[in-house]
């Protein structure tokens, strides 16, 4: 009896096309907008740096400054890579300026900066800088 | 005539001290043949390399700053090529950006100055005005 009823049990959580099937084994589609609001999308949310008052979202993103402007940083030279290092990811991707908060002409300058130090061998094309 | 530019060349870590004197003394009589003018040698040292480079994983670094016309670095960098130690290079023209540095640098001091000037005018009146009041 009690034989019998475990199988039945255990064979009608894993069948998928069950109807009945208890909230926590649901996939996590309906959970996802929820998550993927606050970290998939820094954009949507993080749009909350403009917004005055809690318009709904409770947290926002403090105003990123651009470094280079801050500290009157002109010259950004290849051959200084423990500054172009900061800006550079572990896996040695040059990290995208909606992160750092870098301005548009800097973080050209600085883009360039880092590939002409990738080409001396000063910055790894990929993977940990030694 | 007047470009400036950085060759930044790579040497392989097994070569010898007088070696690299000569083969720096070599680019530099190919400067001054052609026209241009040597600024500055810098010898950076051994450096550990980013990625292996023709299967070696350290080298000397060496920084030469010349100035002349874009022929001579094409020449420079023709002899680089055919060096067996040189196992990289890098050439930067930079009077560009040094004119932009310098102007903004003579923007910020010319700031400076004219700062400077109305906060001693201004000084005084408010030294004044408050012992008027007062």
């Amino acid at each position: 009896m009690a034989d019998e009823n475990a199988p039945t049990a255990t064979a009608s959580a894993e069948i998928p096309s069950r109807p009945e099937r208890p909230a926590g084994d649901r996939p996590d589609r309906g959970e996802r907008p929820d998550r993927g609001g606050r970290s998939f999308r820094p954009g949507g949310p993080g749009g909350g740096r403009g917004e005055g008052g809690p318009g709904g979202r409770k947290y926002f993103r403090r105003k990123k400054v651009c470094k280079f402007c801050v500290e009157k940083i002109e010259a950004i030279n290849y051959k200084d890579i423990r500054l172009l290092a900061q800006f550079v990811a572990e896996s040695g991707k040059i990290v995208p300026r909606r992160l750092t908060g870098v301005c548009t002409p800097h973080q050209r300058r600085l883009s360039t900066a880092i590939k002409q130090a990738r080409n001396i061998a000063l910055l790894p094309f990929a993977g940990r800088a030694s | 005539m007047n470009r400036t530019y950085e060759l930044m060349f790579i040497v392989r870590p097994d070569m010898a001290e007088e070696d690299q004197d000569k083969l720096i003394s070599t680019l530099e009589t190919a400067v001054t043949s052609t026209g241009g003018q040597v600024k500055s040698v810098e010898r950076m040292g051994k450096r550990h390399l980013a990625y292996m480079v023709r299967r070696f994983r350290d080298g000397i670094y060496v920084l030469l700053t010349v100035e002349g016309s874009g022929g001579l670095i094409h020449e420079l960098e023709r002899r680089l090529r055919v060096t067996e130690p040189v196992i990289k290079f890098l050439t930067v023209r930079i009077d560009e950006e040094q004119k932009r540095l310098d102007k903004i640098k003579a923007i910020r001091d010319a700031r400076r100055k004219t700062s400077a000037a109305p906060a001693a005018v201004a000084g005084e009146a408010a030294g004044e005005t408050p012992a008027a009041t007062a």
